[in-house]
């Protein structure tokens, strides 16, 4: 009875809700940076973009059943965890490459840090519901 | 903007967080009082959202205008989203989403409250 639970039921309800919050948040902050201000700071905003697509993949990868899903959703989880790393990182020791705020600035305090504790609840979720697909599938 | 329409929506959308998160302790699936909940959270948002809507005609927009409407439809839309995304999942995971979606709206009041203040200063 008990098996694996599916990506989308249970705690995945809620992981799939907050990863929509940051893809709608992400997605709006990009597209009024690039729209409004966007000579301002372009590396910035385009990366911005980039994590907001990466919010966007991992919300649908999550949401979706199948081991073609699963994959998606491991690589963008991946690269958002190293991007919340990497950038993190760049803008901790020198903010000038940042000129203005993205998601991932500071590891995410603008956002309270959960752009950093996401994308590891998100491959311990992965983890943990790792054969789900595989049992659909190769059931009897 | 109208500091009595805002501080609803704050005590509102918090109250109705923290109605949510009881009954995400005590194991309980989102039920139809959580969805009357959501719907009295969503009428405070949508008058909210007409009382800024007329105040930016009349007395001029505040900063970032594109940033500060962003937040206004953000917070239109979040509640229904929320909704209807817990309550597929009959159980305390679901009710959970409503904690979510419900924290969301006083971080987006008091984001457009600032950049209110801002273009007002």
């Amino acid at each position: 009875m008990s098996g694996t639970p599916q990506r989308s039921s249970g705690p995945g309800r809620l992981l799939i809700a907050v990863y929509a919050v940051f893809a709608l948040a992400a997605s709006a902050r990009a597209g009024v940076q690039i729209a409004t201000k966007f000579d301002e700071a372009p590396v910035a905003y385009l990366l911005s973009a980039f994590a907001a697509l990466v919010y966007i993949v991992a919300t649908v990868a999550f949401a979706r059943p199948g081991a073609a899903a699963r994959g998606v959703a491991l690589a963008a989880v991946t690269v958002e965890l190293l991007g919340v790393l990497t950038v993190g990182t760049v803008t901790a020791f020198d903010p000038g490459d940042f000129p203005d705020d993205t998601v991932w600035s500071l590891y995410g305090r603008g956002y309270g840090f959960v752009p950093l504790v996401l994308p590891v609840l998100g491959l311990l979720w992965l983890r943990r519901t790792w054969s789900a697909d595989r049992g659909v599938s190769e059931s009897p | 903007m109208v500091a009595v329409v805002d501080w609803a929506v704050i005590v509102a959308s918090l109250a109705y967080a923290a109605w949510a998160l009881v009954a995400v302790v005590r194991n309980r699936p989102p039920r139809e009082p959580y969805v009357v909940g959501a719907g009295v959270v969503e009428l405070l948002i949508l008058i909210q959202a007409v009382v800024a809507v007329v105040l930016m005609i009349a007395d001029g927009t505040p900063e970032e205008t594109a940033t500060f409407i962003g937040y206004l439809l953000m917070n239109l839309i979040i509640v229904p989203l929320g909704l209807f995304w817990a309550l597929a999942e009959k159980s305390r995971w679901g009710t959970s989403v409503l904690v979510v979606a419900a924290l969301v709206v006083p971080v987006l009041v008091v984001r457009m409250q600032q950049l209110w203040d801002a273009g007002a200063a």
